[in-house]
């Protein structure tokens, strides 16, 4: 240490870094290599039927052409691995013949996408039976088929990313961060493969026949459909389902923002006794699995419900089935969607800076008048979020009308009859999914582009003082009016669902019972647990998928988080935008997307437990994202660089500083995830089979089978099972917080 | 490398863009070994800009940056020989002061014991020994300020950064600060730039001065030559805020030039101009404030006020508004009454 005599010329410290930067550039292709070569070794090349992690193929190997790995498979004839393994062979040469470099780098990054390109291009012509397209057949003569791409492949897949990374980096890209080059590449791999061309897939299935031939038929059949487009209803008639489906959207979405409006006023500018327990209500979208509501309210509203029967008995009138259709849904959109609006509307409401509405009451305004003037004008941006956010939702909502929907469905339980029920029409589904997609991403781009800027509640920003002004008089007495009333009824619904659980049959027979219980979640103890309950099944895949799709979301969410937010990259503010419009993709889509994908070869993944959790990973990222991004906002971007400077790469400074700091937000990506897998319908319900049956989809199952009383108690489970963890997670964090500060006190004491 | 160059910088025809704004025009600069150089310059001209690519947080559009005669301008922040102190001290607030000081070290590929020694002397250099184990929370500003150096200087940089790094400080502090650091720097003998937008900061740790404006080098020299000798008005006004006023050069001889200020006439280092039209730059200092009918040039009083050790005047003249210091009487004059100024034999000089 020279530090406390004068500076002496130590080592050449430069020259040293340079070294160590060429020796890094060069281990990290030895390893990549290595990597590539024992997979092309050992690793089945295309898929294996049994699961690949079940590790039975091992012992079938002798008897199976299909399992063997790629070195194999070349030897035998599959000359479509021949040029993998010669780009391997020229990445290879580069590495021992050139030093690292700008000129090496461009050649690696070549290779990379060379073979990347390839695999693409080999993987989609060449099918299980040969090619799939008759041009190929005629051009080049008939060719054996080729089963999906397996682990083998996709391992490849990967290598080939990760040398265009190498090479970039090399080449100095991004100030030569392998790194986070490798980062972005794997991701944008990613999302190419499970967002983006599933959603290729659909459209370009929507213009296929039944036996892959290219043909308009089915869409232009399904474009003009009159049960889509018509607008009679406005005569009198029956409106095409495209604008029932809006028509109810623009309900909701209005409705919502009107009552998250007055819940957002009253919990934070009245004297509203129960203030605190309203923020609550915001918890319950979260928790419940979204067609539970509309369960709940046949039970209340529906032909055999509670009110109705008292309604009748009371007044001799007979309801009848008005439950089923547009209204109910409605109702249950309502009761579900505006907590949502709610939780938003909090935020717009307390962004208003206090001393805006202090101002306007010291220029002589009073309550009302500021109200009027000031504070909804600001409001108005926000307002309009809450409104495109509840249409989204309600256009993409699959639980309740599934529930409620009788004979007038929406757009998305259309898609799902228009392919698991008798039509199988997948034209159909295709263009009523696109019809969906673009109502719900025109939503999107209204509130990213329209709404960008228009933003006034962080006005004054930080340091601003004083108090929000309280309602006027003539505001709050009905604002609290219609949050007790609806508050009520949400309380209602509730209790029916933890309570319904308990009736024999609800509206003949109310007797109490633990029967429904019983036979979901019945054990029994002879010679060992069994586990009897017809739910468990579905309740521990349910447990096993969210469990493993909730540290690889939160992992892949928060990583773009950092990537969006501290890395500068050319095309990052596209890449933000596509992953935030993966969003506005609903579920449906989602799930029907991934059929027409997923379904064949080269890369077949339906029926298995890896579509679930791949579904549930590119869902929920963007939650993830926007929570990483939140965190990471507050920390301040000194810290990285601090790291940087300090000598460490990228991803130390991620493991060592970033990480470390984000612990609270990793929790909550990883409690959410979990949360959102277990109450997810839409897409699910499209992606289970017999061996990995979701919860959800099991459920709407027993409805669809009219077994409401176990249907309701295994709901009431999921919504305890979910309240505990959320409660779980709320006091480890809490007390976390709590533990550091008394720790930082003793200490500062000290 | 030879020990001669370590710790050298160069600047290289550098420029630097962000999307279509031009942060730096065109940047040539040389540094010395062992030499404590400060950009300075007010908001936006380019200087935190400068200092972040020498430390490898942006890249250059184009040209080159040496560090010890070593091309560096495509190496990553991680790698160069170089560390630095932020504005925000930025301190891992989960880490302790001494893992703080200990991280550069660790990333170094030292062992822990090993670093934490070597953080703990660290520590001892800035005078914050034993208070290894507390968190940057739980520390004052001006200590974390120091813990932020000693974790840069504990690794021994070539060239040491500073990025504004008292202003998260106040006054009194500020300026014993940055004579400690001035201090460390002349006894260990490191390279250092710093960063600044404050005059008198400059003024008092630099060897050399580069004053920027709008992603130029309005002018380098010592604090010496900036102050005697600004070479726009800009400067003059940057540092040390003079009042620039209309003179006339009345003749010229052997390098001293004769200078008529309203009904003044002063000598001053010519500066290579000719007779004719000139501006002055006069220091607040430059001026005495005297009795009304003394000699030198007429004006009033405009504004005045009470600082403790001096009193600032605004006084209205022929030159126009000039503000002055008057740091020998003690009570101010009252608003309009009538004054002459006479010149001093330092703080005026002609702009080129």
């Amino acid at each position: 240490m020279s530090l406390a005599g004068p500076a002496e010329a130590p080592a050449p410290p430069c020259l040293h870094s340079q070294a160590r930067v060429m020796s890094q550039d060069n281990r990290r292709l030895d390893y990549t290599l290595a990597g590539a070569l024992a997979v092309l070794l050992l690793v089945p090349w295309y898929r294996v039927r049994g699961g690949f992690f079940s590790f039975d193929w091992p012992g079938e190997l002798a008897g199976k052409h299909d399992l063997w790995p790629a070195m194999a498979q070349a030897v035998t004839g599959r000359w479509q691995i021949w040029p993998v393994l010669l780009l391997l062979a020229l990445a290879a040469v580069q590495r021992l013949v050139r030093a690292p470099g700008a000129a090496r780098g461009r050649a690696l990054a070549v290779i990379g996408a060379a073979g990347l390109g390839w695999m693409m291009l080999e993987g989609m012509s060449i099918g299980l039976r040969g090619w799939n397209w008759g041009l190929l057949e005629t051009l080049f003569g008939a060719a054996a088929g080729q089963p999906a791409f397996g682990a083998g492949a996709l391992s490849l897949g990967l290598v080939f990313t990760l040398l265009i990374a190498f090479g970039l980096a090399e080449r100095g890209a991004l100030k030569g961060d392998a790194f986070v080059l490798g980062a972005i590449s794997v991701l944008v791999l990613l999302v190419a493969t499970f967002v983006f061309y599933p959603i290729v897939s659909m459209f370009t299935g929507a213009f296929q026949d039944f036996d892959g031939s290219f043909t308009t038929e089915g869409v232009t059949r399904n474009l003009i459909d009159p049960k889509i487009w018509s607008l009679s209803c406005l005569a009198g008639g029956y409106c095409g389902v495209a604008w029932r489906t809006f028509f109810l959207a623009v309900a909701t979405a209005t409705g919502t923002t009107v009552l998250g409006l007055a819940f957002a006023l009253v919990a934070t500018r009245t004297g509203f006794p129960f203030k605190k327990s309203l923020r609550l209500l915001t918890v319950l979208p979260i928790i419940t699995p979204p067609f539970v509501v509309g369960l709940a309210l046949t039970l209340m509203l529906g032909r055999a419900g509670v009110v109705t029967q008292w309604i009748e008995t009371l007044t001799g009138f007979e309801l009848g089935r008005w439950l089923y259709g547009l209204a109910g849904i409605w109702i249950a959109q309502m009761l579900s969607f505006t907590p949502i609006s709610f939780l938003i509307l909090i935020g717009v409401v307390d962004g208003i800076s206090p001393s805006m509405e202090e101002a306007s009451q010291t220029l002589r305004s009073d309550r009302w008048r500021t109200f009027r003037k000031v504070s909804l004008p600001l409001m108005a941006p926000g307002l309009a979020n809450a409104f495109l956010i509840g249409f989204i939702e309600s256009m993409a909502d699959f639980g309740n009308p599934l529930v409620l929907g009788g004979s007038g469905g929406v757009l998305s339980t259309e898609i799902f009859f228009a392919v698991v029920g008798a039509q199988n029409d997948p034209a159909r589904a295709a263009v009523l999914a696109s019809i969906l997609l673009i109502f719900t991403l025109s939503a999107f781009l209204a509130q990213r582009l329209w709404l960008a800027g228009r933003n006034f509640a962080t006005v004054g920003g930080k340091g601003d003082g004083g108090r929000h002004a309280l309602l006027p008089a003539r505001v709050s007495g009905p604002v609290t009016c219609i949050v007790v009333v609806w508050g009520g009824f949400t309380v209602a619904v509730y209790a029916l669902i933890l309570f319904g659980g308990f009736v024999r049959i609800w509206g003949l027979d109310h007797s109490l019972t633990l029967e429904h219980y019983q036979r979901a979640f019945g054990i029994a103890f002879d010679g060992g647990v069994r586990w009897t309950g017809v739910a468990w099944n579905s309740f521990w895949t349910t447990m096993k998928i969210a469990l493993l799709a909730a540290p690889l979301t939160a992992a892949v969410g928060l990583m773009t988080a950092w990537l969006i937010v501290r890395q500068h990259f050319p095309g990052r503010a596209a890449f933000e935008f596509a992953l935030m419009m993966s969003f506005a993709i609903p579920g449906t889509v989602i799930g029907i997307s991934y059929i027409m994908a997923f379904n064949l070869p080269p890369v077949q993944m339906t029926g298995s437990a890896a579509i679930l959790i791949a579904c549930f990973v590119f869902r929920n990222m963007p939650v993830g994202v926007r929570g990483g991004v939140a965190a990471m906002a507050q920390l301040d971007g000194s810290l990285d660089e601090a790291s940087l400077t300090l000598g460490a790469g990228s991803g130390r400074t991620m493991r060592r500083v970033i990480l470390p700091l984000m612990r609270p937000a990793i929790l909550a990506a990883l409690v959410y995830s979990f949360v959102r897998a277990i109450t997810s319908i839409s897409a699910v319900i499209f992606l289970v089979s017999a061996k990995y049956n979701m919860a959800t989809a099991y459920i709407v199952g027993l409805v669809e089978n009219g077994e409401y009383g176990i249907a309701i108690a295994y709901s009431s489970v999921l919504i305890v099972v979910m309240i505990s963890i959320i409660g779980g997670f709320q006091l480890l964090v809490g007390e976390r917080q709590m533990r550091r500060r008394e720790n930082g006190m003793k200490e500062a004491r000290a | 490398m030879s020990g001669e160059t370590r710790g050298a910088v160069e600047f290289r025809q550098v420029r630097k863009l962000f999307g279509g704004f031009t942060a730096i025009r065109s940047l040539d600069l040389v540094i010395a070994p062992g030499e404590l150089v400060t950009l300075l310059g007010p908001s936006g001209c380019g200087k935190t800009t400068t200092l972040r690519m020498l430390a490898g947080l942006e890249s250059p559009t184009s040209g080159k940056i040496l560090i010890g005669g070593q091309d560096v301008t495509r190496l990553p922040a991680n790698r160069r020989d170089v560390s630095m102190v932020f504005q925000s001290y930025a301190l891992f607030p989960h880490m302790n002061v001494a893992e703080n000081v200990a991280y550069g070290l660790e990333s170094g590929g030292m062992k822990r014991a090993e670093a934490r020694a070597a953080a703990e002397a660290g520590l001892e250099l800035v005078g914050l020994g034993g208070l290894g184990a507390r968190l940057p929370a739980e520390i004052s500003g001006g200590q974390q300020q120091r813990v932020a150096v000693a974790r840069a200087l504990v690794l021994e940089p070539q060239v040491l950064l500073l990025d504004e790094p008292l202003s998260n400080l106040d006054a009194r502090l500020r300026r014993r600060v940055r004579t400690e650091i001035r201090d460390l720097q002349q006894r260990l003998g490191f390279t250092a730039v710093y960063v600044t937008h404050d005059q008198e900061e400059a003024l008092a740790v630099s060897d050399r001065i580069v004053v920027m404006r709008e992603g130029e080098i309005a002018q380098v020299g010592t604090p010496r030559e900036l102050y005697d000798a600004p070479a726009s008005e800009f400067i003059a006004d940057f540092i040390g805020e003079a009042n620039v006023v209309d003179a006339e050069i009345l003749s010229v001889s052997s390098g001293q030039a004769q200078v008529r200020l309203g009904a003044m006439v002063a000598e001053l280092p010519a500066r290579g101009l000719a007779a004719g039209p000139a501006r002055v730059a006069l220091r607040s200092n430059a001026l005495r404030v005297g009795g009304a009918g003394e000699a030198g040039l007429e004006g009033k009083v405009a504004t005045s006020a009470f600082l403790g050790d001096h009193v600032e005047y605004e006084i209205e003249s022929a030159l126009g508004r000039i503000f002055v210091i008057d740091d020998e009487s003690d009570e101010p004059l009252a608003p309009g009454t009538a004054v002459s100024l006479a010149l001093r034999p330092r703080g005026a000089a002609l702009i080129p």
